[in-house]
């Protein structure tokens, strides 16, 4: 699985980070998506896909 | 013309209108008479909300808006030239305006700084708790505890003087009446303004270790875009997470199985309280927004200047996203729920939020063990005179 994170339609919310924070955070200043891996391990694959759908801007995909 | 009008009236308390539950077995997307006459459209389904919370195609701004239902507060609402929201009010901004202020926002609420919060929302909670105790029953919870806890977290984040509040907190109510008179709205929305203008002035001048001082130092914005930044999140902050605190209350002390699983179990409090959010749903009339252009949803074309009514608490029970919606169960899968809203207004402060009522629940249970209402859960009076729901009292004992 590969994460992709587009911060300019992100509109920190937030959602990524409390749901999987071993890969998202959030820059101090904005706010907006840091992926802190963009190839997670598998076991966190199902966490990452309720991420993308909880996202409440469409600012993270996977491939 | 539709013969739907928008059903408010409930037949139990933390339900919504049978009506609205009928309507949204139906179907998703239904057209509905508005309190103007106009002919727009109510939300009812899951995923239907989603697509047009999501959608870049609505608009928010206020001059787009139809009032849903008959009330003088929510015609003025929809009428800018009437009702002049401070410049800065970026929940009513469309992009790229709202873009520019959220953007300015957005690093003050992450999860991150909520979790530096965490201990002062504690002592803050503790601090309610002993003066509950110290009082003894019964006490009203909402003015002890719902209330004072997101207010002097908020008034602490923002810089704004707690012990002001009275200059401020009876606006905030007018302002979520839906019974309030136009001129009575007008009069709390320039009150209201006024102080947090003054304020602006003041930390100018003496600058705190604050939201709004930070602002002030950033240098983006003028006295009056802080202002009206500083009147929606003090609004914000004030009729949302303590009606939560509130109403949360009432529907555990209802459900003695579900209080005492959120009490015995720290393991259950996060999703427990997601699944308050969900069942409560506090924001039982909109969002609204209004297409600018032709837009399809779920196959039904929603015309350009055609207003749409997203009714939340349905969509938080919708069978097709959640099973066996109509249950108050901590433990379910809840989170996906629509109570903050989605798209680039989902809430702000919502990781506040969460924070607030993931110490708040437990600490309140923990302390009094036998808290329970000293009045029939009928006799509790519920908020359905208010844009945001919620009880308007809850005395309890212990």
């Amino acid at each position: 699985m590969e994460i992709k994170a587009d911060t300019t339609v992100c509109i920190g919310a937030g959602m990524c980070a409390l749901t999987v924070p071993k890969v998202f955070d959030q820059s101090e200043d904005e706010g907006t998506v840091v992926l802190l891996q963009d190839e997670p391990p598998q076991e966190l694959e199902e966490a990452v896909r309720r991420a993308v759908t909880l996202c409440p801007s469409g600012a993270i995909s996977v491939s | 013309m539709s013969e739907l009008t928008l059903p408010t009236a409930r037949q139990r308390p933390l339900d919504p209108p049978d009506e609205v539950t009928a309507l949204r077995q139906q179907g998703a997307i239904h057209r509905m008479t508005y309190a103007d006459g106009h002919q727009g459209w109510l939300v009812t389904g899951h995923a239907a909300a989603r697509a047009v919370l999501a959608s870049p195609h609505f608009s928010n701004r206020p001059e787009h808006m139809h009032p849903p239902i008959p009330s003088a507060r929510m015609e003025l609402a929809t009428r800018p030239e009437k009702l002049r929201v401070p410049p800065g009010f970026f929940l009513r901004m469309d992009p790229p305006d709202h873009t520019r202020f959220r953007r300015l926002l957005t690093g003050q609420f992450t999860v991150r700084r909520m979790k530096m919060l965490e201990p002062r929302i504690e002592e803050i909670t503790a601090a309610c708790l002993d003066a509950m105790e110290a009082a003894g029953p019964p006490v009203d919870l909402v003015q002890e505890f719902a209330l004072p806890i997101p207010s002097l977290v908020i008034c602490e984040l923002l810089g704004v003087p707690y012990e002001e509040r009275a200059q401020f907190q009876a606006d905030t109510k007018v302002l979520a009446s839906l019974e309030a008179k136009a001129e009575e709205a007008i009069a709390a929305l320039g009150g209201i303004s006024s102080y947090l203008y003054g304020l602006v002035q003041r930390k100018r001048k003496e600058p705190g270790d604050d939201l709004l001082s930070g602002l002030i130092e950033g240098g983006e914005l003028s006295d009056e875009e802080l202002t009206g930044v500083g009147v929606l999140l003090l609004i914000a902050g004030h009729e949302t997470t303590a009606n939560m605190l509130g109403l949360g209350t009432y529907a555990l002390l209802t459900n003695p199985d579900q209080l005492a699983a959120m009490r015995d179990d720290p393991s259950v409090v996060d999703n427990g309280v997601e699944e308050l959010l969900r069942h409560l749903t506090i924001i039982h009339l909109g969002p609204m927004r209004t297409a600018l252009e032709d837009v399809e949803i779920e196959g039904v074309t929603i015309g350009a200047g055609e207003a749409v009514t997203i009714h939340l608490p349905a969509a938080n029970r919708d069978s097709a996203r959640f099973a066996d919606a109509e249950r108050l169960d901590v433990t379910r899968p809840a989170g996906g729920h629509l109570t903050f809203g989605h798209g680039i207004h989902q809430c702000l402060g919502q990781q506040l939020a969460r924070a607030e009522m993931r110490i708040a629940y437990p600490a309140l249970l923990r302390r009094f063990p036998g808290l329970r209402l000293a009045v029939t859960p009928e006799e509790v009076p519920m908020r359905s005179d208010m844009s945001i729901y919620g009880v308007h009292r809850l005395p309890v004992t212990w």
